[in-house]
């Protein structure tokens, strides 16, 4: 059965010689990082730590009234361990400001709500800094569509958008990130009570098991079933990444001319660099 | 004889063919001072790898004033070159050059390119038409392009037509990770095929890759120089830059060949017979020929 490769010591190498030539390249030596006491964003700050120094790293605290104050905890103890810059920019009031105009809103708008508020946080701070935000979905999220498109899944780079969250566990495990980070259940901290597994309906280690046979080893249905997959995860899993591709490309542009952004104007985003 | 090779193993800025000729000058001076003879450069590092549509932005005549500065950085130390070349009726090639003593010894334009997964060659370059085995003043000698090496048929023909060592220039992508390894998967494929071929093929097989990180594709670097016994006599850093230098000698090729004259004994008619019977093979399409039927003609949809 083909497992899914948790080579920790060469991922660590590799991951940060990547922060580093791909900041670098722009011709800047910081980084910005919304720090939410999970195990993505704490695992992508240390290697940027480790990368660039500790002292070109901010970490942004982004607490809304209602996060869990572990989340604020947890954020705390990877700043302590790393040495980085933090900062703590509470989003309550505009939040709130904003659902005051529009009082009917449910859960999800609420939530997305945050995450954007977060991304242009983030991004206010990269221009004050001269910095580029960096990444932490990671490749589970993106192919299953969880995350909020320009939200939480918006950065200049990601070095764990290619690991899935079995790897990011392993990885985070290796590099030090706080234990109790490391063991905790993954949420999204939107609202309360909410977890990754109760929301998507089945557990990372099911999923990212099926995601690494159907995606990078392109095993077909049939392969995958006969791997004693359920037939109805297989299915449904398969829905969501077809009906989240949307989140993983740039908006759909009307073709006109003979020559059109992003269809036939390829260039590499390192251009010159 | 035994002459130095040297291998520089540098991360080019993707575009930018005036600093990557910089680079080129200062690892030529950095070659000459450890007595290098030849200086391998990997695949289109004058250039950068993923191009795109930059490729003609880039391309070189062999006219250009480029290629002449390439050609008078040549008369101490010789060295293979990678970059777009442009032909005179405005196609490009992904090639690399070989310039020795101020001219250009060898152009070797790529066969192989690939266009799957990750790569989109073939909608940018032309593929090249050719596998030859080239005289330099170490010998003959040839060059393979990154692909061209993992198909079967390119080291055959160039082993063939007298190669005694092999240049492999890369720009080869690091992917696929597995435990307790300390290269990534696609460097490890490399380094067998290499090894394998090396000892089959009874020759000298000195691979360049290149380092550095784009578009946030790493690409692992690596290099190494095998002898015909399969040992490695000089090996580069993984992803990091580097410069190594190993003796060719091809008094190894001489003994290696002698013990097991594999390539004496290949039957040069037999393969071009069964070539050509496999290239006239009928095609596999069946046609089903059907009994005429009885009661008239029967016009589908209608029933009865």
């Amino acid at each position: 059965m083909n497992q899914i490769p948790t080579n920790v010591g060469l991922l660590r190498s590799i991951l940060v010689s990547f922060i580093r030539n791909e900041v670098q390249k722009v011709g800047v030596d910081r980084v910005v990082v919304g720090l939410s006491g999970g195990v993505d964003s704490s695992l992508s700050a240390m290697l940027a730590a480790e990368a660039l120094g500790q002292s070109h790293i901010l970490g942004v605290m982004l607490p809304y009234v209602s996060s869990s104050p572990e989340s604020l905890s947890h954020a705390e103890l990877v700043v302590q361990k790393s040495g980085i810059e933090s900062l703590i920019v509470d989003i309550t009031r505009q939040i709130d400001a904003y659902f005051e105009q529009f009082p009917v809103a449910d859960q999800r708008r609420r939530g997305n709500k945050m995450a954007r508020e977060r991304m242009t946080i983030l991004y206010d701070h990269s221009a004050r800094w001269n910095a580029l935000v960096l990444g932490t979905s990671n490749k589970t999220e993106l192919l299953l569509g969880y995350g909020t498109l320009y939200g939480d899944m918006a950065s200049a780079i990601n070095p764990l958008g290619d690991l899935y969250k079995t790897q990011v566990w392993a990885l985070a495990e290796f590099v030090g990130v706080p234990e109790v980070i490391v063991s905790k259940k993954p949420s999204a901290d939107l609202w309360a009570g909410q977890t990754d597994e109760g929301e998507l309906g089945f557990s990372y280690s099911e999923v990212d098991r099926l995601l690494y046979l159907m995606v990078d080893e392109r095993y077909s249905r049939e392969e995958l079933i006969a791997e004693g997959i359920p037939d109805g995860f297989v299915d449904d899993v398969t829905l969501r990444i077809m009906n989240s591709q949307f989140k993983r490309r740039l908006p759909v542009i009307a073709k006109i001319s003979q020559r059109t952004v992003d269809r036939d104007f390829r260039y590499a985003r390192d251009w010159g660099k | 004889m035994s002459y130095r090779f040297g291998i520089a193993q540098i991360n080019p800025k993707l575009g930018d063919v005036e600093a990557n000729l910089a680079l080129y000058e200062e690892k030529l001076r950095q070659a000459r001072d450890k007595g290098v003879e030849l200086l391998l450069f990997p695949e289109l590092t004058l250039t950068g790898y993923f191009l795109r549509d930059m490729v003609p932005n880039v391309a070189l005549k062999l006219s250009s004033r480029v290629i002449q500065h390439l050609k008078g950085l040549s008369k101490k130390v010789g060295f293979v070159a990678g970059m777009v070349e442009e032909s005179s009726d405005y196609r490009f090639f992904n090639a690399a050059i070989h310039f020795e003593a101020g001219e250009i010894r060898h152009v070797h334009r790529k066969v192989y390119l690939p266009t799957y997964g990750m790569f989109d060659e073939q909608r940018y370059f032309a593929r090249g038409d050719r596998i030859r085995a080239y005289d330099t003043k170490f010998g003959r000698i040839a060059i393979l392009l990154c692909e061209d090496l993992w198909h079967p048929s390119t080291i055959g023909l160039a082993a063939l037509d007298g190669a005694l060592a092999i240049l492999c220039p890369s720009a080869s992508p690091l992917r696929g990770l597995t435990e307790g390894r300390v290269q990534d998967d696609n460097a490890r494929y490399w380094e067998m095929i290499n090894q394998a071929y090396a000892e089959t093929f009874n020759l000298f097989l000195i691979f360049g890759n290149r380092v550095g990180f784009e578009d946030g594709v790493g690409f692992w670097g690596g290099s190494e120089i095998l002898d015909p016994f399969g040992k490695r006599v000089a090996k580069a850093k993984y992803y990091d830059e580097d410069l190594i230098v190993g003796e060719v000698a091809f008094e190894s090729v001489r003994r290696k060949r002698t013990m097991a004259p594999i390539l004496r004994d290949e039957d040069l008619d037999l393969t071009i017979n069964e070539l050509m019977r496999i290239r006239e093979r009928p095609s596999q399409l069946k046609i089903q020929e059907k009994a005429p039927r009885k009661g008239g003609l029967k016009v589908k949809g209608n029933k009865g």
